[in-house]
């Protein structure tokens, strides 16, 4: 090591939203001030995962994990952990534990995870090729353009079992396969990095923290399949992750790995990125392509499939940034060292992006095959606030509620199907009881309904809809007929949408329709929202024998929809309440509840 | 040849046959609604949906290419399901005025909602409240009615390649509109109405003009004067049952009398009129060294489209008025004359295959060139059907009667107007004897004949090479554009010397005012219409139709002369793309 300490400052978008850069800014000038600049490199790096708990700064070689650190911080991290070489305790995670057990494979956020994705997010400057090339950057490449075939590429990644992590799981080498065996003399490689899930943030971190290894994985394609050009197609909502591809692109380029003639092998390769308007029907892959082209973003039937008819009419390969960043590992290591990794029907890791009502949100990385209970209660520590478990959404909008019974499912592609819902790109929320499912399926459809390019019928008609029957199911003006017309309509969706995002846009309301029967009757027979999320159902009353006349939810009633003399039981005015459960939370005595 | 099974039937198709096609030849028809033959399957619909044996995929019939061995299911109970609930789905976001709707028994969604024997209206109703838009002289769009199959914004782009229609907006929200919230009347539209000639409802459709027309014949100070373009007599048939391709001249003249019309004359008197005066222009730009190539102007599409998207090359643009413009010129004046008529008391209606036809009669100033409007009402062939459906007239039993002299007489070159390549064949017969002095041995040009999209050829002019091009479909008339601005860009000569350009795919016979349904079969059957007409007809060049001798002898003195200019020649001008 040429510094005595490493200080790795995390440079994810939500870690700098939380002024990281600030941090790492002061914490150079800590280390300027207090003389101890040419000791410690300050890094900034790419997106731990453990989000919940950013702005994260880690020092090596002592491993100490900081969490929640503020910009003013700085000056006691410099001066006690660096100069006086005491862990500053009360950052560190493990506040209870001694130093000695704060490091990060003690966190159990970290310890059933297995990194191939984000094997060098929070590791690396991602600005910097050279720490890139250090942990085995590029050699992929090498291997590829000296060592191999086309065909000996598109092999390894049959042999290691690659599927898209886009959402359909389509064998990689199957894709890559078709597209070089078309007939054309022009084709491209194109990487999909319109990432557009709800709370799915998987793409953006690894092209943040580590986006060499996407461009390391389009070159080994273009060799493959022989493609001189590769497009990256990312939504303009992340700043961060195309700066940063524009300093990696630039360096590879000096580097002589991006360009004409790339490391003296006559094979020339370049990448030009394209920005999305943050359409999220842009990320199904015809229409991303002609956006590409400058037209409307709308899909296209297939077949014709991109492999033999894409981008500007040539055979494209398209893949999206998750499925890149596994290809270079796969070279290098080799396809039977990746297919060792998951389950039969699914080989290698999967990123979620865990969040909803659970301790540990973040984005974490398991191999294929392990269970939504360890994701959910292990990893992700289980519910937050002592509330109980009632059901995770995989898939974003596209997928299913999964409940309790099914949590041990070995999750991969086919497991997820089979019981009711999708991977998709691996958004995964978690609901607690206190979620409203009829309402969380409006949540989701409302955002399909919204995002739908409006092309197709099926998807532009009963998407919309099957929101108003929600809505009107939430409302309380629900007829039992309804939950009918959502079958159908859901049905006719599934089927006849021309994309996924169409076809998928019920799931939400089929699954939970399958799944919490119950909750659907409540709110149509009985016009009642159990979980009192449903502000229209909802109803706050005061139980006579336990109020007291305090006077204290009078008060606090933002419209003053309370009456009543002190010490004399109060009344809540129906007509004028607005449901915002102020008087519920204030009232000591139980004596407001809801209905 | 790929072998396939539609619902186990075994058929061969050629290989890149859609499945839709496929099951065709099966005899198997599937539903479809935003499928056209005239366009790339673009699959929004969802109608067409099957199921592929041995797959969970539902695929796309338009847009599925058929590979060996394919099987497919086209019809089962969830399938009916599914269509029947998406059509449902349709028809809950369109209103059901069928009655009071332009297409009322030409709509291709009220003839799948009879098909599917929907009853009942299951899902909530909820239709656009957006206005329609009035502002073109030709076309309207009416939202509300809209489906957004997209046929029209792909007929507009692709097609015509002139992008004044877009999908706007986006899921439930989407609507098919000129851009940036702009009319039409404002927009890069050419007023081809192509869009309304494809849309399968009531959403884009000619703007009906019938009311001035009848109340024209019933102004007792009004003699309307009718003319009739050369594609009316073999589109017309169509909507009365007849076979495509039937000529039905005859009748129609007699219709229209029976519709109050004064007299009735022939377009194709002008077609002759127009070729003497352009084969003249030609002739003298290649012997003075004018500048080549010459364009044709018969079509005020096409003129629309070259002074929006090519002012650079409008010196290229014969100076010919479109024959409907020397028609009405010469109506209000030398017919006039000649029937002891009062111009100032004449209404002057062409009957056209055409929705710009309805604009160019305003377009500017050299329109009026007889000191009043020309040419004062414009009919497409969709309205006239629906004006003699409306005046009980029995079509088919109706007696058969000759157009109005002096200018009803025509030859067959006239007649061949109404087909892509028609005005270039018509050209070359005359010209060839205006360069040479000589009659053609054998007057048929075939290679401007047909659907190839740019027909090339060159004609031999007794050892002058004269190099023609023809283009249909204005989309490809940027192709051959695009050569000569190069080739001017070059300092070279383009490579020749005569292009006729039509903005309709096929020509007029199937411009965006004739009867629904045109694809490339119903284009070869109306042309092969016309040319068996020509071939009928005692003249076949415009410079031997007795009636056009005689106008010039009695009126026009010469071609090109200063009257020939001031009646039938006009001037063009360079037009924004978007008007602010």
């Amino acid at each position: 090591m040429a510094f005595r300490n490493y200080i790795l400052v995390c440079g994810g978008t939500a870690c700098e939203s939380s002024r990281a850069d600030q941090i790492y800014q002061n914490l150079v000038k800590e280390c300027e001030a207090q003389g101890v600049a040419d000791e410690v490199q300050v890094i900034k790096t790419g997106c731990f995962g453990f989000c919940e708990q950013g702005p994260i700064v880690k020092i090596l070689p002592e491993d100490s994990f900081y969490v929640k650190v503020s910009p003013n911080d700085a000056h006691e991290l410099i001066a006690e952990h660096i100069i006086k070489g005491r862990e500053v305790t009360r950052l560190l995670y493990n506040k209870e534990e001694s130093r000695k057990h704060a490091k990060v494979e003690d966190i159990q956020f970290y310890q059933k995870q297995f990194r191939i994705v984000l094997r060098n997010c929070g590791f690396i400057d991602p600005e910097n090729i050279d720490e890139y090339i250090a942990r085995e950057g590029y050699e992929a490449l090498e291997k590829a353009l000296f060592e191999m075939t086309g065909d000996d590429i598109i092999q390894e990644l049959k042999t290691a079992g690659l599927r898209g992590r886009g959402g359909a799981g389509f064998p990689t080498w199957m894709k890559w396969n078709f597209t070089k065996q078309a007939e054309n003399d022009v084709k491209y490689v194109v990487c999909n990095a319109d990432e557009g899930d709800p709370g799915a943030y998987m793409d953006r971190s690894t092209l943040e923290g580590d986006p060499h290894s996407v461009l390391e994985a389009m070159t080994i394609c273009g060799k493959a399949i022989g493609a001189h050009r590769g497009f990256i197609y990312i939504r303009a909502e992340y700043p961060l992750a195309i700066h940063r591809l524009e300093i990696a692109m630039a360096q590879a380029r000096e580097y002589g790995l991006l360009g004409t003639n790339i490391l003296g092998s006559g094979f020339d390769f370049d990448i030009e990125i394209r920005l999305g308007a943050g359409a999220f029907v842009c990320g199904e892959e015809t229409a991303l392509l002609q956006s590409i082209e400058g037209r409307r973003g709308m899909p296209q039937p297939r077949p014709p499939f991109p492999a033999v008819k894409g981008l500007w009419g040539r055979p494209t390969v398209i893949n999206n940034v998750e499925t890149w960043a596994n290809i270079p590992i796969i070279i290098t290591k080799g396809g039977n060292w990746f297919s060792k990794i998951g389950t039969a029907d699914s080989k290698g890791t999967k990123v979620f992006a865990l969040t909803g009502k659970i301790r540990n949100s973040g984005l974490v990385e398991v191999p294929m095959g392990t269970t939504l209970r360890e994701i959910v209660f292990d990893i992700g520590g289980g519910i937050a606030n002592g509330r109980k478990f009632k059901a995770v959404q995989t898939g974003g909008p596209s997928g299913g509620v999964i409940t309790e019974k099914d949590l041990d499912t070995p999750i991969d592609f086919g497991s997820l199907v089979r019981i009711g819902s999708m991977m998709g790109s691996g958004g995964m929320i978690v609901m607690d009881e206190d979620d409203c499912i009829v309402d969380v399926a409006k949540f989701y459809l409302n955002f399909t309904v919204d995002e739908s390019c409006g092309k197709c019928a099926p998807c532009r008609i009963g998407g919309r809809s099957l929101c108003n029957i929600l809505e009107k199911i939430t409302a309380g003006n629900g007829v039992p007929e309804d939950l009918e017309t959502l079958q159908t309509i859901g049905h006719a969706m599934k089927t006849g949408s021309l994309c996924a995002l169409g076809q998928t846009a019920p799931n939400p309301v089929l699954s939970s329709m399958k799944y919490f029967p119950e909750e659907y009757r409540a709110h149509i027979e009985d016009k009642a929202c159990p979980s009192g999320t449903c502000k229209k159902l909802v109803r706050y009353s005061i139980l006579a024998d336990k109020c007291i006349g305090c006077t204290a939810c009078a008060r606090k009633c933002p419209v003053g929809a309370i009456t009543g003399e002190k010490k004399q039981i109060h009344i809540i005015d129906q007509s004028t309440c607005i449901k915002c459960g102020v008087c519920l939370e204030t009232c000591k005595f139980g004596a407001v509840v809801v209905h | 040849m790929v072998h396939v099974k539609i619902n186990g039937i075994p058929v061969e198709v050629e290989p890149g046959t859609s499945v839709l096609n496929a099951a065709k030849q099966a005899g198997v028809r599937i539903p479809t609604l935003c499928y056209h033959d005239d366009l790339t399957p673009f699959g929004s619909c969802g109608l067409c949906i099957v199921k592929q044996e041995g797959s969970a995929k539902i695929i796309r019939a338009c847009a599925a290419p058929v590979n060996e061995g394919l099987s497919v299911i086209t019809h089962d109970a969830e399938l009916y399901e599914v269509r029947k609930t998406i059509l449902e789905l349709i028809l809950s976001t369109h209103p059901s005025s069928c009655l009071t709707c332009i297409r009322n028994t030409e709509c291709e969604l009220q003839d799948l909602a009879a098909e599917f024997g929907i009853r009942e209206q299951p899902f909530e109703v909820r239709l656009s409240d957006r206005p329609k838009d009035t502002s073109s002289a030709s076309i309207v769009l009416d939202p509300e009615k809209c489906i957004k199959c997209g046929r029209c914004v792909q007929v507009c782009q692709d097609l015509q390649g002139t992008f004044a229609l877009e999908f706007i907006g986006r899921g439930d929200g989407t609507y098919m509109a000129p851009a940036a919230m702009l009319k039409l009347d404002d927009s890069p539209c050419v007023k081809c109405g192509q869009c309304a000639a494809h849309c399968p409802v009531g959403a884009i459709y000619e703007k009906d003009e019938i009311g001035s027309f009848r109340k024209a014949v019933n102004d007792p100070d009004k003699k309307v004067v009718v003319q009739i373009a050369p594609s009316i007599r073999v589109g017309l048939s169509e909507s009365f049952g007849l076979p495509a391709g039937t000529v039905t001249t005859k009748k129609i003249y007699f219709a229209l009398k029976k519709l109050g019309a004064y007299a009735v004359h022939d377009t194709n008197f002008s077609a002759d009129l127009t070729i003497i005066e352009e084969g003249h222009e030609l002739v003298g730009r290649l012997t003075k060294g004018g500048v080549m190539p010459l364009l044709t102007s018969c079509c005020p599409s096409w003129i629309d489209y070259v002074q929006k998207y090519y002012p650079d090359l409008l010196d290229h643009v014969s100076s010919c008025k479109s024959p409907m413009q020397m028609h009405g010129a010469i109506t209000k004046t030398f017919y006039a004359e000649k029937a002891g008529l009062d111009p100032s008391k004449i209404y002057s209606v062409a009957i056209m295959p055409c929705t710009a036809k309805k604009f160019e009669s305003k377009r500017d100033d050299n329109m009026s060139a007889s000191g009043y409007q020309d040419v004062d009402l414009v009919l497409t062939t969709r309205e006239l059907a629906r004006m003699i459906k409306d005046s009980a007239i029995d079509f088919l039993k109706l007696e058969e009667m000759e157009a109005d002299s002096p200018i009803g007489e025509y030859s067959g070159a006239g007649t061949i107007f109404g087909a892509t390549g028609g005005v270039m064949e018509a050209a070359v017969r005359t010209a060839y004897h205006v360069v040479t002095g000589k009659e053609m041995e054998r007057v048929e040009v075939e290679a401007v004949r047909g659907l190839d999209e740019i027909k090339k050829g060159t004609v031999d002019f007794d050892g002058t090479p004269i190099r023609v091009a023809v283009v249909h479909g204005l989309s490809h008339a940027k192709e051959v554009l695009d050569e000569i601005r190069e080739a001017k860009a070059n300092g070279t000569k383009a490579p020749y010397e005569f292009i006729e350009i039509m903005a309709c795919r096929g020509g007029c016979i199937a411009g965006g005012g004739q009867p629904y349904g045109a694809n490339d079969i119903l284009r070869k059957e109306r042309s092969a219409g016309l040319y068996a007409d020509d071939k009928k007809s005692v003249y076949r060049c415009s410079h031997q139709n007795p009636s056009i001798i005689k106008l010039y002898e009695d009126f026009l003195e010469k071609p090109m002369s200063e009257k020939a200019h001031h009646l039938l020649h006009t001037t063009y001008q360079e037009l924004p793309l978007y008007k602010a």
